[in-house]
């Protein structure tokens, strides 16, 4: 943790500058000098992917947002403007359209790493719970934004989702009307969704800045989930880090280029390249594949009410996960039960999206139902009766000492400390 | 950076300033569609023409029409105006350009070179003081061509700049006669 | 790491089972196009017939309005020169107005128009055609999928100018348990994304347009041009994308070979 500081003003303009405002001071302690695990493996470059995935969306969109109009007969029309007459116009569309799923991949390989190295236990819970604030305005500005199109599959994945507050006892339809604006999704959803979908990622940079913060106060957790220790166990984030990421980084590029360039419509669906039509609905209304999972736990329930409680409930519980797992073994690395029911967990996430894109029939339905209940089995039953019953291995007794003992073929002596 | 480096110095600076540079040249190719796509674009590039019917401009009147969004005049001169612009010695214009797209570029500023096609009656410019863009006024002004309001440019009869801050003669877009009596601007 | 192996491995075979096609539409036909895959071009004369086709034939009742007839001289495309440009689109007659006596009037097209609608608005299209509105063609390719599945459109593409070649050649008889139930007016298409029965009377017959290099006219050369002309209008974008793409993915990996022995070096010392 860098508490104290060693800065010194190099020059008579920086000691100028830090007397007046300490920024290169906080840039230095904070992403320069901050002391970071040696051991942090490449499950640990999302971070970094992330706030990048954020800075390409926000410049994309700012300039995308020149050439669109936010207006119902004029919107769709404005996006193929954008796609053939504007400069470059198709490149940034595609940049903005495929980000937001490369945005939402890295999202999930980082919360996916958080789950098994423990991360999110404490003193990490604010860092969690702020994470999952993160993700939950991500997905708002991701279904706003794929509205402002205004094509067939923008409307009518509008039109279901802000149907489903109708099922709120007593306030539903007021709310719904509300939302909407009017008696149906139209032009006044529209235009306040793009306000908001202008809005929001601000909030998002705000609330990264506050979950950067709040991992600044414990620092990193790292694979083996043994806190630091020493000076021994960690190296400044840059150059160590900063070329790491920047590295990991550049891999994560080429993936987004492959998709942006050569199939940049195979993530989205073709039908929302026809303009919205009120009075027709399409065969399937599927959401973008990052919704998929909880959209297939929302039908899996035959309950209206039952099921859009159990579709927010499925993230809602991801705020109480520091409590619900006992373990007092942090990392995964080290509890070998609990590393197959992860591992059968993501197979269950994996699951509901696969059902998610099927129509809800047959056996589609039977699965789903499933998945859901085991879904909710993971935590709330598996995760409290885990940290009681499982064993753990032992953990090395400090960051340097596990990676010296992974470095030479003969393990030093000394003992392994169990649990902190 | 450890400073006790034992790789070849010469060998490590290159690698790292291999990898700024090939960085620095991505970061220059990824910034400038951002920049060129607030440049005009297809739609607006789009040689827009438009057609203009002389034959209803009876002599001594002007129209005023959009293109490009900007006033184009058109003008049915008199001889009188005519002659006027051509008893003009060169050397008195403080701009000596045809300032004509329809002729070659740094052509002087004779009233024949500020028409098009010989057709003198006619005179076809861009309705935009080139001191700061106000548009002037008609038939007034000490030359008894055109005025500007807002800072005092006098133009002639040939819509050359005679007096005043404007710095050029007003320009003459491209046009072309189509018929005897239609033109095609643009 | 085994385990995750595995899972993924049968999470990858799950998603490889195609999904059914929107109302039993019948997968579309496989050809192959010029334009296919990641180093994949127009091809110019099939461009160039595939607008004569639109021209002649579907433009009597489909519009293609967000095109401009300027789009036809633009690099990426069929490569027409600017006076041939100004030429065709002087043979289409657009509305403008309104004059100076108040009213609007028709005129031959510029090449800043967009290509005109047959008809002034979508009812009188309806009325035209039996109801049913003949769906605008310019992003026709990209706003149909010719079959369906993860894995299958992953490898194969999603099939939209596979589907519009498919629907033109795909006019058959009826099977005879279904013709029973043949609704007024339409015609039987197994690929039709909209259920069987489509509104549209088969367009093309051999020979129906002649091409200037006596290049082939068959209803099947026919729906070959003018699906590709469609998949051009669809993203007249399209080669500079895989060109930009190619160079953008050389360069990456370029740099990030670069940066790992940038980051190899720094790490060089530390045990980690």
């Amino acid at each position: 943790m860098g508490g104290h500081s060693n800065y010194q003003p190099k020059s008579a303009a920086e000691k100028w500058l830090h007397e007046r405002l300490p920024i290169v001071e906080f840039v230095k302690t904070t992403a320069l000098d901050f002391p970071t695990p040696k051991n942090l493996n490449y499950w640990w470059t999302f971070g970094g992917i992330l706030a990048l995935m954020l800075v390409v969306q926000i410049l994309t969109g700012i300039v995308l947002v020149m050439h669109y109009t936010p207006q119902a007969e004029l919107a769709f029309d404005s996006v193929e403007h954008i796609m053939r007459d504007v400069n470059y116009g198709w490149l940034l569309r595609y940049m903005h359209a495929n980000g937001a799923s490369m945005f939402f991949i890295a999202v999930y390989i980082h919360i996916f790493r958080g789950m098994y190295y423990g991360s999110y236990k404490a003193p990490r819970e604010v860092l969690w719970i702020i994470g999952v604030l993160i993700y939950l305005v991500m997905m708002a500005t991701a279904f706003m934004g794929y509205v402002l199109p205004w094509g067939q599959m923008s409307f009518w994945g509008a039109k279901v989702i802000t149907n489903l507050f109708s099922a709120i006892p007593f306030v539903g339809e007021a709310i719904t009307t509300w939302l909407w604006g009017g008696y149906a999704v139209d032009n006044p959803t529209l235009n306040r969704f793009f306000s908001l979908h202008y809005l929001l990622p601000f909030v998002l940079a705000g609330l990264v800045g506050l979950h950067i913060w709040a991992l600044h106060v414990p620092g990193n957790n790292n694979p083996t989930g043994v806190s630091v220790k020493s000076g021994q166990d960690t190296v400044p984030f840059h150059p160590y880090y900063t070329m790491k990421d920047s590295f990991a980084i550049v891999v994560f590029l080429i993936i987004f280029a492959v998709f942006l360039f050569f199939s940049p419509n195979y993530l989205g669906h073709a039908i929302n390249y026809e303009p919205a039509n009120p009075l027709s609905t399409p065969a399937h209304i599927v959401p973008e594949w990052y919704y998929l999972p909880f959209y297939a736990i929302l039908r899996a329930i035959p309950d209206k009410l039952g099921g859009v409680i159990a579709m927010f409930g499925s993230i809602l519980i991801l705020f109480v996960l520091p409590w619900l797992d006992t373990s007092k073994v942090r990392s995964g690395t080290y509890r070998p039960l609990y590393k197959v029911f992860f591992w059968l967990f993501v197979a269950a996430c994996i699951g509901l999206g696969y059902l998610g894109s099927k129509p809800p029939e047959g056996w589609y339905v039977t699965f789903s139902r499933l998945l859901t209940f085991y879904y909710f089995f993971h935590f709330l039953v598996i995760l409290p009766l885990l940290g009681l019953l499982e064993t753990p291995k032992p953990l090395p007794s400090s960051i340097s000492d596990d990676v010296l003992a992974k470095k030479k073929p003969v393990l030093p002596e000394g003992k392994a400390v169990p649990a902190e | 950076m450890s400073t006790a480096e034992h790789a070849d110095p010469n060998r490590r600076d290159f690698l790292y300033i291999a990898t700024g540079a090939a960085g620095a040249v991505g970061a220059a190719l990824v910034a400038w569609p951002f920049i060129d796509q607030m440049n005009p674009d297809a739609s607006v590039l789009a040689l827009a023409s438009i057609e203009v019917d002389l034959a209803p401009i009876a002599e001594g009147q002007s129209i005023t029409i959009k293109w490009r969004g900007n006033p184009v005049f058109v003008r049915h001169r008199t001889p009188k105006e005519i002659e006027e612009a051509k008893a003009v010695p060169i050397s008195d214009l403080p701009d000596p350009d045809a300032r004509n797209a329809n002729v070659k570029e740094g052509d002087p500023a004779t009233d024949v070179n500020r028409v098009v096609g010989g057709k003198e009656q006619f005179l076809v410019m861009m309705g935009v003081c080139t001191h700061l863009g106000c548009v002037p006024l008609g038939q007034q002004g000490d030359y008894g061509g055109w005025f500007c309001p807002c800072h005092g440019s006098h133009y002639d009869t040939a819509g050359r700049i005679r007096k005043g801050p404007a710095p050029q003669n007003l320009p003459v877009p491209i046009y072309a006669y189509i018929s005897d009596t239609k033109i095609s601007i643009g | 790491m085994k385990l995750f192996t595995t899972l993924a491995a049968a999470a990858f075979a799950l998603l490889a089972v195609p999904a059914f096609a929107a109302e039993g539409q019948k997968d579309a036909k496989d050809i192959s196009f010029s334009f296919e895959g990641p180093f994949g071009t127009f091809d110019r004369g099939a461009l160039q017939r595939g607008y004569k086709v639109y021209k002649e034939v579907c433009s009597a009742c489909h519009s293609m309005r967000l095109l401009h007839f300027r789009n036809l001289d633009e690099p990426g495309g069929p490569g027409f020169t600017e006076e041939q440009v100004k030429a065709l689109a002087a043979t289409f007659t657009v509305k403008d107005g309104p004059g100076e006596d108040g009213e609007m009037f028709d005129r031959p097209g510029l090449p800043s128009d967009r290509f005109p609608s047959p008809f002034p608005n979508e009812q009188a299209a309806r009325n035209a055609n039996g109801g049913a509105l003949p769906t605008d063609l310019s992003l026709i390719t990209k706003s149909r999928a010719g079959w369906y599945g993860t894995f299958n459109q992953l490898v194969n593409g999603i099939g939209g100018p596979e589907y519009v070649y498919s629907v033109l050649t795909g006019f058959e008889q009826a099977p005879p348990e279904l013709a029973k139930e043949a609704p007024e007016g339409k015609h039987y298409n197994p690929y039709f994304a909209g259920g069987h029965w489509i509104g549209m009377a088969p367009p093309l017959t051999d020979g129906q347009v002649t091409f200037d290099d006596g290049a082939p006219n068959t209803v099947d050369a026919m729906a070959r041009d003018v699906s590709e002309f469609l998949a051009w209008a669809a993203e007249p974008k399209m080669e500079e994308r895989k060109s930009t793409g190619f160079a953008t993915v050389i360069y990456l990996a370029i740099l990030a070979v670069l940066l790992y022995l940038v980051k190899q070096r720094v790490w060089a010392k530390v045990d980690h």
